[in-house]
């Protein structure tokens, strides 16, 4: 038996709907309000999960992150002397201690950060200096974008020379060529041997905020030729008198060969640390920990978001049920005369469930068009940073059109389990 | 009882009875009744309301089903068919022209006279041509654009009968078609009836209308449920 036809079939739903023009627009309203919403949280949650990762990516999720952190010396307070020195952090010896003890230690590196106005000719900056040593760069994922990076030569002899950062490039040499140049470091000669670009900066094409954050203003010199012009001794100063304080490493950057090693490295770098460190001058940050953290986070976020979505999307289902229920009803009539002039029972339920299609899916068109363009404003408008996701369509799509077919149903069988004798008479 | 003789039965009950459950009553609606009429037959079924008249009419449209007894139309037996084959048996071989026109509201004429066709699968512009064509005939020509609501009662009357010819039925069941109407434009109704009579269509038409079992060759009578009165006239028009 020959059915009706399909292109016939949506035609007709449609003529039905247009009879219905306010109704069916209010029934797509929630199918849209759903659609939207689910589309805009998903890319607004999608975009703070990139941000976060990317950062914490790029602390690289093999490495061990160990810092120096001042603590207050609350027993020295009445001896005026000790405190004009404040001793803490990390020492050469944890480097060398953590070294022998960490299980899977690829690389260890030392560096010191400080603060120093770096010049060249009349141009003047305060910027971080790192003293660090030539392994950096791998554990960092920078890329160079000229000349070299320090070099283990560099080291060995303690050599005046100097890589800057990409930003600090342009603001103190604008329009000359650093490599090769001299610049004073807190007072102190550097040779520019090389110019650092930051990873994200070469992946990251347009000017993003995230750009902005990732762009290299440092200055890096080798750690040993830091040691020999400075030693370990830093003169702060500050509200008219100076401190001094002495801190051996800022930081140490312990690098794993695996990632499923770090856990157990990182319980052996406390159980050093503890040890020699009646207090906890340090800290520890472990990108691979951080990176579960925020795989966790996003999975609650995600439940939290799927919950509210299905709700939106199941109201936006009961509105259409709801309102097919009451145009069945209106039209028994005509579904009465249908069925006495050959329509089948299937032949009812398809229609009705074509208008709920007909319905959902516009709705649903809709409802993604305005769910793309409510991030992109968003982002224009302020710095969150938003991704559109092809996942996120689909998903709010189909859930939206599958929940109003599964919310259809129930009136098109109703309207086609009807009696046509009784349907005929109805008024 | 005088029986011309026909060739072809289009309609034979054989002790048809149906039965409804209303509630915790049981009402019998046909209690075993006979009936048999012929291609080319205009027959008219009357009878006061609750004598069985409507529910045979409903069962001759196969839009119910038959507690006991046989029903064969145009000789198949129809008595056991499912929901849909009697949806098909509706679409292919029966007309049905109602008192109330029964046209569906949001469509044109010409899509109201296309829908028992829409539900073959014929194509769209195949059924155009027929509904036309048919439309023409029942003078819509000028109106085929029209919604239901923008047409006279004799006029929508008019599109239910070109919608029960598209599909050339073998029966063309008519319950009250004039009811509704004027009695001028009730008389045009059934000067087309009679018409379509005349080219040789199968009619039965439900009233209690002592003027229009005039018109008919044969007039069928029922009370409480069963045929009281089953006559032949030979003159089939007033």
């Amino acid at each position: 038996m020959i059915s009706m036809r399909p292109e016939r079939m949506v035609k007709l739903a449609f003529k039905n709907l247009s009879q219905y023009k306010l109704r069916a627009g209010l029934t797509m309203l929630g199918i849209i309000f759903g659609v939207c919403s689910v589309v805009a949280m998903l890319s607004v949650g999608e975009g703070a999960n990139q941000e976060i990762q990317e950062k914490i990516q790029r602390m690289g999720s093999q490495n061990i992150l160990l810092k120096s952190v001042k603590v207050p010396q609350d027993e020295n307070r009445g001896s005026g002397r000790s405190s004009m020195v404040a001793s803490y952090g990390l020492t050469y010896e944890d480097a060398e201690r953590l070294a022998r003890f960490v299980p899977n230690l690829v690389a260890s590196t030392a560096m010191k950060v400080l603060r120093y106005d770096v010049s060249f000719k009349a141009r003047r900056l305060q910027t971080d200096v790192i003293a660090t040593t030539p392994w950096y760069l791998n554990v960092q994922n920078y890329r160079m974008v000229r000349g070299r990076f320090l070099t283990s030569a560099d080291m060995e002899f303690g050599s005046p020379v100097c890589v800057i950062g990409t930003r600090l490039a342009r603001l103190l040499f604008a329009g000359f060529d650093p490599v090769g140049k001299t610049v004073s470091i807190g007072g102190d000669a550097y040779t520019v041997v090389g110019i650092v670009g930051d990873i994200a900066q070469q992946e990251v094409p347009s000017g993003t905020q995230l750009w902005l954050d990732g762009e290299n203003q440092n200055v890096y010199i080798p750690l040993r030729t830091y040691l020999q012009k400075r030693g370990d001794l830093f003169m702060e100063w500050a509200d008219g008198g100076g401190t001094f304080e002495k801190i051996e490493l800022h930081e140490l950057i312990l690098t794993i060969d695996k990632q499923e090693n770090v856990v157990r490295a990182v319980d052996a770098a406390r159980r050093v640390l503890k040890k020699h460190h009646p207090k906890e001058d340090y800290s520890i940050v472990v990108p691979l920990e951080l990176i579960r953290q925020a795989r966790e986070t996003r999975r609650l976020f995600n439940i939290v978001l799927g919950s509210i979505a299905a709700i939106s999307l199941i109201v936006g289902g009961i509105g259409i049920m709801n309102i097919m229920l009451a145009t069945v009803s209106e039209r028994t009539r005509e579904i009465g005369i249908r069925r006495a002039l050959g329509a089948r029972r299937t032949d009812i339920v398809l229609q009705f469930l074509m208008e709920t299609l007909l319905l959902s899916i516009s709705g649903g068109v809709i409802g993604l068009i305005f769910g793309a363009i409510i991030p992109l404003v968003i982002t224009a408008s302020t710095d969150v940073k938003t991704v559109l996701t092809f996942p996120a369509f689909a998903v709010a799509f189909s859930v939206s059109v599958t929940v109003s077919v599964v919310f259809g149903i129930y009136p098109a069988r109703r309207a086609a389990m009807m009696d046509p004798i009784d349907a005929l008479r109805h008024e | 009882m005088l029986r011309p003789t026909m060739s072809e039965a289009i309609v034979e009950l054989k002790g048809a009875v149906k039965e409804y459950v209303n509630g915790s009553l049981r009402v019998t609606a046909m209690r075993g009744v006979d009936l048999r009429i012929d291609r080319g037959e205009y027959a008219v079924i009357m009878g006061a309301s609750g004598s069985g008249k409507s529910t045979c009419l409903n069962i001759l449209g196969c839009l119910d089903r038959l507690s006991a007894g046989t029903y064969l139309l145009g000789g198949q037996d129809v008595s056991d068919l499912d929901d849909d084959e009697l949806s098909e048996i509706r679409s292919r071989r029966l007309g049905f022209i109602f008192q109330s026109y029964n046209l569906i509201p949001q469509l044109n004429v010409l899509e109201n006279i296309e829908v028992p066709l829409f539900y073959q699968g014929v194509p769209e512009s195949q059924a155009r041509v027929r509904a036309e064509k048919l439309a023409k005939r029942m003078g819509l020509q000028s109106r085929l654009k029209h919604k239901p609501m923008e047409l006279s009662g004799g006029q929508q009357q008019r599109v239910a009968i070109a919608r029960s010819l598209v599909c050339d039925p073998i029966l063309m069941l008519a319950d009250e078609p004039t009811g509704n109407l004027d009695s001028k434009t009730g008389h045009e109704i059934l000067e087309l009836i009679d018409e379509l009579h005349d080219e040789g269509k199968t009619i039965v038409m439900v009233t209690h209308d002592d003027e229009l079992a005039g018109r008919a060759q044969r007039v069928v009578r029922f009370l409480d449920g069963e045929i009281i009165s089953n006559e032949w006239s030979g003159a089939p028009k007033a």
